[in-house]
C-alpha cells in the first residue's frame, strides 16, 4: 500500500487549527525557529480514515484471528474495559494534580483504584506489597532487579550474579545487567527441568538472586519449585518470579506461597488488556514484607481517615522506575477486568487455559515432536518440527503455511534450547472448534511435509506480501521515507 | 563444508593462518553456515590490543549475533574494511575475501591451544547437532 | 464472566481426548503445599456493577478544572479522528509484528510513525517508540555511555527533574558519574558545561524548552561537546518543534521526548510515549524495535521489524536495552495525530500555543506583586514570581477553579515563591483573563 507521505498533497488538511484569538504581538527570534516544516503528510480526514482503516485490515489480530502466540497470553480483549479507561474524570486527569492532593483532593477516586489493583494484586500472588509504576513486563524485571540490587547493598552484601535458566526471555539477564548483574546460566535437564546439581553448585554469596518463569517456558510447572526456593534462601539468594505464565496458575498457586520475593506481572497477559501491537503494558511488581521498603516511590498508601496519599518517605526506596503511578489507563482496564470475573472466573481462567493447551497437546503429539513432557503441559504446549525439518518443512514455514489458512502462528524458536519450536498458547477464551480447526492445519502440514513440502514451503500466498526478505532489511537499512528528488529543480 | 588444512582453528570456531609474526583471522565455514546470512560486522581499530579468547570483533545475521574471539593475544595491524561494506564476503568466502583481522602476535607458544584442521574435523563431529 | 466460550459437554471430550478425569488432574504436579493459603477475591460482578463502581471513582477526581498546569505533560486537544481510528481492534488487539506477512498494516504504519519522527527533530533515524520520555532519556544516557566508553554525564539542570530523578534511579548499579549544572537566568549555564567538560565525559543532556518553558538554541554547547568526543542529548517536547530549531540543526546526536502531547489523553500519567531519534551512526545502538523496508520474493515492497540483533531475544545480557513490549499504540496515536495536522497544522498548533502563552504573561504582568520572569524567549509555558508560597496560592486557585500551574518550590529549593504556567490552545482568551483575574484576588487577598 502506498504511504501516507505519497498520498500527501501540498496545502490538504484533515483538522483545522483554530484562528488565534489573542492580539499577536510577541515574535520568536529566527534564532530559535526551525528553517524548515516538518515534511509531514497532507491529506483530507477522508483521505487519513481510509488509509488508517485499510492498513489496520492487513494486520491478523485477536478480534479477527486465532492467535496462539505463545508466551504472550493473546486472549480475548473484553470491550467493557476500554469504556472504563474512557471515562472522563481519568482520561482528563492531570498526573500533577496527586502530587498536589494534599489539602483539596483532585484525584482520590484514582489513587483509591490504584491502591485497590496493589490489594487485589497481592492477594493473587500472595505478595505483601505492589507498585503500579512498571510501564511493561520487562521494566518490571528490571524494576524487580533493582530491588534485589538494592536489598543486598542494604544488606552489605556484594553478589555478582543473576541465575537464570537457559530456557529463559531474553528480558531476564538483559534486565539483570541494567542493574549491574552477570548472569550466570543454568541448564535445563533431559526432564525440561533445571538442572539441580547445576544450579546448587551456583549458590552462594556470589549469587544475588534467581529468576524463573513458573510454570516455566517450556509450559512445565516444576515440581520441585519450593526446594529450589528453599536452597536459594538459605544461600541467601532471593527468589524473582517472571510472571509471563501466570494465567496457568491462577487460583492454584502463588508465587508469595510458593517462596518467591519479587514478583512482575504481565497485566497485557493474564488479565486481558490488549496489547495495541507491542504494547502499552503494564508490569506491576510485588515483593515480600521484607523488600516492601525498596519500592519504588512515591507509594499509594491509605491513611487513618480513610484517603489517600501519595507517600515519598521510604529513604530506601529505588526510586521512581516511571514519571507517575505507571500505565494507570492499562490498570483501569486490568482492575475492571479482574472484578468482572472475581474468584471463580479467574480460577476458570486458568483451568480452561490448560485444558485447551492440553487438548492441542494430545492432538498434536502423535504429528510432532513434543519438546519435553509428551503427556501434559500448562497453559502452552511447545512442540519441535525437527522431524517436518528432515524434509525441508521448518517451523518458519510452518508458520508461514498457517498464515494462509487465517491463523496467527504460534511462537517459533522459542525457548532457544528447543530445535525448531513451536510454542502454542491457546488461551482460554477459545472455544473447541476454533482449536479443532487449528488442529486440523497443524496436522495437514504435518502430512504435507512428507508428501509435499514444497507447498508449506511457499508459504504464504495469500497474505498481502508473500515473504519478506529480511536480509535485505538488515543488509540495506531502510528505516524511513524520504521525498523524491524534485525532477524540475 | 570447507576447512583448509594450511589454517588453524578455535573452538569457538575462528581460522587462523600464521604469516611469519602476523595472524590473520576470520570465522570458519561452519560458523557462517550456522550464522547464516550475515548483515553486519563490527571490527576493532587498528592499533588496539586484543587478548586470547577475549572478543575482538562481532558478526550478525538476521536472527542471530555472535561474538568472535581473538585466537592469539596481539595489537591489530590490519582490518578487512571491504567486509564493513560487504558482511556477505563472510558467508561467500570465509577463508579468503572474507577475512576480519590482522594481528602482530605477542606470543607464538599461543598457537599450542589451537587445532590443526584434523583436530577441528573431529571436534565438529562431536559437536550436538 | 470470565469469556469462556465452552459447555460441559466440551470440556468432558476435551479431557477424554487428552486422557484426564478431570480438570483437577491436569494441577497434579502442584503438590497439596504449594496451593494457595489464601484467594479472598470478591465473585465477579456484572458488567452494570462495575461499571457503576468505576464512574464512582472517576467522579471523585476532579479533572475540571482550567488547568495551567503542564511541567512536561500538557493538555492539548485530540482530533476525533486519532480515537475512531485507534480504537480499531485490528490494531489494537494485535500483537508485535513478529510475523510480518500478517502484519503489514502495523509494520507500514511504525515505517510511518519513524518518518514522522525523524522529520520532527530533524534526526536520520527514529526507533518504533520507547515507554516515556523519562525511560528514554534513560536509554539515551545507556547509549552515550556504550558509543564512548566513557561514565561521567553533565546534566543541565533545566532538563525535567522528573526525568534527572528517574535518571539516577535507573542507572544506579551501573558506573555513572552524574554532575549537574545550574540554570542562570532561565538558561542552560555555559560557562559551568565548559568547566565540566572533559576527556571523561560521555554525554551533555540538555531540554529544549526547559523545564521553566524557556526556549535556547543549545548549538554553541553541542559543538563544545563534540569536540570532546562527548555525545550531545536533548530531550524535547514535540509540539514545540512545530516552530522551534530542531535538535538536528543544533547538532543534537540523540533526541528524546515524551509524545504525549501527540493526541494522548493526559490519563493520569499513562500509557504514554517515549520517542528517541538519532545519528545515523548511532543506528545500531539504539534501543527497542526498528521497522525496516524491503521487498518480498515478488520485488513487492513491505516491511518488517529489522536489525534485531540488537535486541533481548536474541542478544540477551548483551543487548542495547532489556525492552520487549514498547508503546506501539501510542505511537500509532501519534502518527494519527501527525497527519491529521499535517506540515502546515503543527506549525499553526506550535503558534497558537506561543501566542496564547504571550498572551497570558501580558495578563499576569499587570498584577501588582506577579513578576514575570522575561530574562528568555519561552514556547508555551513560563516562570512567575509572586509575592508568597506559590503552594499557598494554588489552593486559593483551586477553590476558584483553576490548576493554576506547577509550584517550582516541589523540584526547586529557593523557588517556593514561583510558578510554572502553561497556556496550550485549549485555553481560550477569556479563561486567561478570569485566570488572570483570580490569580489577582489570590495573591492580593
Amino acid at each position: 500500500m502506498q504511504l501516507i507521505f505519497e498520498k500527501s498533497r501540498k496545502g490538504r488538511r484533515a483538522f483545522r487549527i483554530p484562528a488565534v484569538d489573542v492580539p499577536v504581538k510577541a515574535k520568536l527570534p529566527s534564532k530559535y525557529c526551525r528553517s524548515n516544516d516538518a515534511l509531514l503528510a497532507e491529506v483530507s480526514e477522508l483521505d487519513l480514515v481510509r488509509h488508517f482503516t485499510n492498513l489496520s485490515r492487513l494486520n491478523f489480530s485477536v478480534d479477527t484471528n486465532f492467535y496462539p502466540l505463545g508466551s504472550c497470553t493473546m486472549k480475548y480483549n473484553p470491550k467493557f474495559t476500554e469504556q472504563i479507561a474512557g471515562l472522563e474524570g481519568f482520561r482528563e486527569l492531570h498526573p500533577l494534580f496527586a502530587q498536589l492532593d494534599a489539602t483539596v483532593p483532585y484525584t482520590q477516586g484514582a489513587l483509591e483504584v490504584l491502591f485497590c489493583a496493589e490489594q487485589v494484586l497481592c492477594e493473587i500472588t500472595g505478595m505483601t506489597a505492589f507498585t503500579t509504576q512498571p510501564l511493561a513486563g520487562a521494566h518490571g524485571e528490571l524494576t524487580g532487579a533493582m530491588i534485589i540490587a538494592a536489598y543486598h547493598r542494604h544488606k552489605g552484601n556484594t553478589p555478582k550474579y543473576v541465575i537464570v535458566p537457559d530456557s529463559s526471555h531474553g528480558t531476564n539477564p538483559a534486565s539483570a545487567a541494567i542493574a549491574g548483574y552477570e548472569v550466570m546460566v543454568i541448564p535445563t535437564d533431559k526432564d525440561g527441568y533445571m538442572d539441580m546439581e547445576a544450579y546448587k553448585s551456583k549458590l552462594g554469596p556470589e549469587s544475588a538472586a534467581v529468576m524463573l518463569t513458573c510454570p516455566d517456558t517450556l509450559g512445565i510447572f516444576n515440581p520441585r519449585i519450593k526446594e529450589i526456593a528453599d536452597l536459594a534462601h538459605k544461600a541467601g539468594v532471593l527468589m524473582y518470579y517472571d510472571g509471563a505464565n501466570l494465567n496457568a496458575v491462577l487460583g492454584k498457586v502463588r508465587p508469595g506461597d510458593l517462596g518467591f520475593d519479587i514478583v512482575h506481572l504481565n497485566l497485557h497477559k493474564t488479565f486481558a488488556t490488549p496489547h495495541g501491537g507491542g504494547g502499552p503494558g503494564a508490569g506491576p511488581v510485588g515483593v515480600t514484607a521484607r523488600l516492601s521498603e525498596f519500592l519504588p516511590v512515591p507509594r499509594v498508601i491509605k491513611k487513618r481517615d480513610n484517603t489517600f496519599a501519595l507517600e515519598y518517605k521510604f529513604p530506601h526506596s529505588i526510586g521512581p522506575v516511571a514519571p507517575f503511578y505507571g500505565n494507570f489507563g492499562v490498570i483501569l482496564k486490568a482492575l475492571a477486568y479482574i472484578m468482572l470475573l472475581g474468584k471463580t472466573g479467574l480460577i476458570e481462567v486458568s483451568e480452561i487455559a490448560v485444558l485447551n493447551a492440553n487438548y492441542c497437546l494430545a492432538r498434536l503429539k502423535d504429528f510432532y515432536q513434543v519438546a519435553y513432557n509428551k503427556n501434559r503441559c500448562m497453559h502452552e504446549c511447545i512442540l519441535s518440527a525437527v522431524e517436518q525439518a528432515k524434509n525441508g518443512v521448518r517451523a518458519l514455514d510452518i508458520a508461514k503455511y498457517l498464515i494462509d489458512k487465517g491463523f496467527h502462528p504460534p511462537t517459533i524458536y522459542f525457548p532457544l534450547i528447543v530445535k525448531e519450536a513451536l510454542m502454542i498458547e491457546p488461551t482460554e477464551t477459545e472455544s473447541k472448534e476454533t482449536l479443532d480447526s487449528f488442529i486440523a492445519v497443524m496436522i495437514e502440514i504435518a502430512k504435507m511435509s512428507k508428501t509435499h513440502p514444497e507447498l508449506v514451503v511457499n508459504a504464504p500466498l495469500c497474505s498481502p506480501v508473500k515473504r519478506l526478505d529480511e536480509t535485505k532489511a538488515a543488509r540495506e537499512l531502510n528505516l524511513r521515507w524520504r521525498p523524491p528528488l524534485e525532477k524540475d529543480g | 563444508m570447507s576447512i583448509p588444512g594450511n589454517l588453524l582453528y578455535t573452538k569457538d570456531h575462528e581460522w587462523v593462518k600464521i604469516e611469519g609474526a602476523t595472524a590473520i583471522i576470520g570465522i570458519s565455514d561452519h560458523a557462517q553456515h550456522a550464522l547464516g546470512d550475515i548483515t553486519f560486522v563490527e571490527l576493532p581499530k587498528i592499533g588496539d590490543r586484543v587478548v586470547q579468547g577475549k572478543h575482538c570483533a562481532t558478526v550478525e545475521s538476521v536472527k542471530a549475533a555472535s561474538d568472535v574471539y581473538a585466537p592469539f593475544s596481539g595489537k591489530v595491524i590490519k582490518i578487512n574494511t571491504e567486509l564493513l561494506q560487504h558482511p556477505e564476503l563472510a558467508n561467500q568466502s570465509p577463508y579468503s575475501q572474507g577475512w576480519f583481522i590482522a594481528i602482530e602476535i605477542d606470543n607464538i607458544k599461543e598457537k599450542d591451544s589451537l587445532m590443526l584442521e584434523s583436530e577441528y574435523v573431529h571436534y565438529l563431529t562431536q559437536l550436538p547437532s | 464472566m470470565s469469556f469462556i466460550p465452552h459447555t460441559e459437554q466440551e470440556i468432558n471430550e476435551m479431557l477424554e481426548t487428552i486422557g484426564a478425569s478431570s480438570i483437577d488432574e491436569l494441577f497434579k504436579d502442584i503438590g497439596p503445599q504449594m496451593r494457595p493459603k489464601s484467594f479472598h477475591i470478591p465473585e465477579g460482578r456484572s458488567e452494570l456493577e462495575v461499571d457503576r463502581y468505576f464512574k464512582v471513582m472517576s467522579q471523585k477526581n476532579r479533572p475540571g478544572l482550567v488547568n495551567f498546569i503542564g511541567a512536561g505533560f500538557y493538555e492539548h486537544y485530540i482530533p476525533a479522528v486519532v480515537d475512531a481510528l485507534a480504537s480499531r481492534s485490528e490494531f489494537y488487539t494485535a500483537y508485535t509484528p513478529y510475523q510480518s506477512e500478517c502484519a503489514q498494516g502495523w509494520l507500514q504504519a511504525m515505517y510511518e510513525y519513524q518518518t514522522s519522527i525523524c522529520e520532527l527533530t530533524g534526526l536520520d533515524v527514529s526507533n518504533a517508540s520507547l515507554y516515556d520520555g523519562g525511560t528514554a532519556l534513560c536509554e539515551a544516557v545507556m547509549m552515550a555511555i556504550r558509543i564512548t566508553g566513557r561514565n561521567k554525564v553533565i546534566v543541565d539542570c533545566g532538563v525535567n527533574h522528573t526525568y534527572r530523578t528517574m535518571l539516577y534511579a535507573y542507572t544506579k548499579n551501573l558506573a555513572i558519574e552524574f554532575v549537574e549544572t545550574p540554570v542562570v537566568q532561565g538558561l542552560s549555564c555555559r560557562k559551568d558545561i565548559y568547566k565540566l567538560l572533559d576527556d571523561r565525559t560521555a554525554a551533555v543532556i540538555l531540554q529544549n524548552p526547559n523545564f521553566f518553558g524557556a526556549v535556547d538554541d543549545h548549538s554553541d554547547i553541542v559543538d563544545k561537546t563534540h569536540s570532546c568526543g562527548a555525545v550531545a542529548i536533548g530531550s524535547v517536547y514535540p509540539i514545540s518543534l512545530g516552530i522551534l530549531k530542531t535538535p538536528a540543526e543544533m547538532g543534537i546526536d540523540i533526541a528524546t521526548g515524551e509524545g504525549q502531547s501527540l493526541g494522548l489523553p493526559l490519563s493520569f500519567g499513562g500509557p504514554y510515549l517515549g520517542f528517541m531519534a538519532v545519528r545515523k551512526e548511532y543506528t545500531r545502538q539504539m534501543p527497542g524495535r526498528i521497522v525496516g523496508a524491503t521487498v518480498d520474493k515478488d520485488g513487492k515492497p513491505g516491511y518488517v521489524l529489522t536489525l534485531q540483533a540488537r535486541e533481548q531475544h536474541i542478544r540477551r545480557e548483551k543487548a542495547t536495552s532489556n525492552i520487549c513490549s514498547n508503546e506501539a499504540l501510542c505511537a500509532l496515536r501519534a502518527l494519527m495525530y501527525l497527519c491529521a495536522l499535517g506540515k502546515e497544522g503543527l506549525r499553526e498548533l506550535a503558534l497558537l500555543n506561543f501566542h496564547k502563552s504571550e498572551f497570558a504573561k501580558t495578563c499576569l504582568d499587570t498584577i501588582p506583586g506577579v513578576v514575570v520572569k522575561r530574562s528568555s524567549p519561552t514556547f508555551n509555558e513560563f516562570t512567575v514570581m509572586l509575592p508568597h508560597d506559590a503552594e499557598k496560592v494554588f489552593e486559593k486557585m483551586a477553590a476558584k477553579g483553576f490548576a493554576c500551574g506547577f509550584p517550582l518550590g516541589r523540584a526547586y529549593k529557593g523557588m517556593e515563591n514561583y510558578l510554572l504556567v502553561a497556556v496550550t490552545e485549549k485555553r481560550t482568551k477569556d479563561e486567561v483573563m478570569a485566570f488572570a483575574k483570580a490569580l489577582e484576588e489570590a495573591v492580593c487577598s
